[in-house]
């Protein structure tokens, strides 16, 4: 997914100040200010056909779905099913059986963890992760060394936050048995060669989840094309609402994996001695799902398809590669993850201004900024710096927020000299 | 939302140039606090004689509030006993919180963190360092502190 001159030179253009008008919230004001949101990483914002589509959905469609002849239950669960092809479609998976809706990244990573490494692993295999993953990445993981016995191996990252991509393929070994890695890094922006990655894990008979939080809103993903074996991201990254996320596994896989949480929805056949399960991928789904998330999702999926994902890509590495020259032109201003191949993210620090006191300054101006360890404390401590402040850009991204941005940061420097 | 409230001189100077930054060793008692959301990280140090402080100080990394706070608490609490530090204590936490303290003269300096109060979330920056205190007390007090 790297975006390379050629795909920027040839993306369409975004028209953004268009773009920007189908996000409402972009119009209000912050302390007085108007609104400057560079924390898209973190959460991004919604556009006006995802809220009418929730609306929509909320106000003439709502009932509970897979359990009625009533036409709203039928007209729930034709919207929540026909939401699972859409999302089939956005990341051309071979079959609805292997999209699963979940909470977010953070459960589908925990799915995978619990039902396919956990019954799967013990002493003596390994669990491969990078230096660069979140802590939904890392947390889980840990959670199965500690119930199986297994290893925890991590891949170092060098001082341009990239993964050392020969120490990785030099810790892959039969031994390994599962490797989860970041596509695109949230606390640097790094993009990861998730493909090489891949085929080496492959090479060595582990299977592969890939966190792609951070990578869906910025790339045309492929799961196919890249051959993952899990692929997990979160709706409310994508333009969709909070609470609810896709966890993508090969079917294969899927079939062979006990179910994890047990309810409603997942089981075909209930008596008190057995119960027989569902297919795929209701096996995955106990209890009412979240229906109008997952109407939401698939508007997003419209949304940016209807922009255009290379654009987007294009108009945000832009977005990104001016920032990055602005905010070198500021003294003290030390960026945090250099690697060439970049998404839409930018951590810096300024030297004698906390990050914190930076977010607070940033804030009084209308400019909103993540400042912290962006859940990944270990990449942090690599850094040896205990936060940064991270800029992220969106489709709605201007290079006129580029320069309020900039602004406020020399503002900060004046307040603390 | 006026800047110049939470960023006092007063709070730079102290951010800039922390009173009382380093370790006793060996002190009679020590603790560690930790603020996840911002990295905030400091180690408070003591020396008591009965129940007086009679040294103190601090090291850590944190923001200019959090190391401010715990300048400016090294120097109130040092040479006070230790129900005078707790009623500072209470003063201090009230002041942070509630919208409508006003600080009383017997604050000093530390009235100078009353700017803090219109940022609920650099609160915890400037109480990391009292709750620190707190827990170095408090352990001092136990019973089986092999400190
Ligand atoms: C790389 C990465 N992985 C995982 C997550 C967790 O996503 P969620 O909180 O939506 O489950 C995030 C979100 O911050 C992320 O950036």
């Amino acid at each position: 997914m790297a975006v390379t001159a050629s795909r920027i030179a040839s993306a369409p253009a975004l028209d953004v100040e268009r773009v920007r008008r189908d996000f409402p919230i972009l119009e209000r004001s912050v302390n007085g200010r108007p609104l400057v949101y560079l924390d898209s990483a973190a959460s991004a914002q919604r556009p006006l056909p995802v809220l009418r589509a929730v609306e929509y959905y909320e106000t003439h469609t709502h009932a509970n779905v897979h359990r009625g002849v009533h036409a709203l239950s039928q007209a729930a669960t034709e919207a929540y099913e026909g939401a699972r092809e859409r999302v089939r479609r956005f990341i051309n998976a071979q079959s609805t059986r292997e999209i699963i809706f979940v909470r977010g990244t953070t459960e589908g990573i925990n799915l995978v963890a619990q039902a396919y490494a956990r019954p799967r692993l013990g002493p003596g295999d390994e669990i491969l992760i990078t230096g660069l993953e979140h802590h939904a990445n890392i947390v889980p993981w840990q959670m199965v060394r500690d119930q199986t016995g297994c290893t925890l191996k991590v891949a170092p990252i060098n001082r341009r936050g990239e993964v050392e991509l020969d120490r990785f393929l030099s810790l892959l070994s039969p031994r390994t048995r599962v490797v989860a890695i970041a596509h695109v890094s949230n606390a640097l922006g790094t993009i990861l060669p998730v493909k090489r990655m891949i085929d080496a894990a492959h090479a060595h008979g582990a299977v592969v989840l890939v966190d792609g939080a951070q990578a869906i809103p910025h790339s045309s993903v492929d799961v196919r094309a890249l051959g993952c074996d899990f692929y997990a991201f979160s709706g409310h990254k994508l333009y969709g609402p909070t609470g609810i996320g896709v966890l993508y596994g090969r079917e294969e896989l899927l079939a062979t994996m006990p179910p994890w949480q047990g309810g409603g929805d997942m089981i075909r056949t209930v008596s008190f001695e057995e119960t027989t399960y569902n297919e795929l991928p209701w096996k995955f789904e106990a209890g009412t799902p979240n229906i109008s998330g997952v109407v939401g999702l698939a508007a997003a999926m419209d949304y940016v398809e209807s922009l255009g994902l290379e654009a987007i890509a294009a108009h945000e590495q832009r977005l990104l590669e001016h920032a990055t020259r602005e905010l070198e032109r500021i003294p003290g201003i030390e960026i945090i993850g250099t690697a060439p191949h970049k998404a839409a993210v930018l951590s810096f620090t300024m030297q004698g201004v906390h990050p914190h006191d930076l977010g607070t300054i940033l804030d009084a101006e209308g400019v909103a900024v993540r400042t912290g360890h962006h859940c990944a404390m270990p990449v942090m401590t690599f850094f040896d710096i205990p936060a940064t402040a991270r800029a992220s850009f969106g489709c709605y991204s201007t290079e006129a927020e580029v320069a309020s941005l900039a602004a406020a940061l020399r503002k900060a420097r004046e307040v603390f000299t | 939302m006026d800047l110049k409230e939470l960023y006092r001189d007063v709070i730079l100077d102290h951010n800039k140039r922390p009173r009382n930054f380093g370790r006793i060793e060996p002190c009679d008692t020590h603790a560690e606090g930790h603020n996840p959301l911002c990295g905030d990280r400091l180690t408070v140090w003591l020396r008591l004689k009965d129940d007086r402080i009679e040294d103190v100080r601090f090291e850590g990394k944190g923001c200019a509030i959090s190391t401010a706070s715990a300048s400016l608490m090294t120097e109130a609490v040092k040479g006070k006993d230790i129900p005078a530090v707790q009623s500072l204590y209470g003063r201090i936490h009230s002041l942070l919180t509630q919208q409508d303290a006003v600080p009383d003269a017997s604050l000093g300096k530390l009235a100078a963190l009353s700017g803090v109060r219109e940022f609920p979330a650099r609160v915890k920056c400037a109480s990391l360092c009292w709750h620190t205190l707190n827990a170095a007390l408090e352990r001092s007090a136990a019973p089986v502190s092999t400190e």
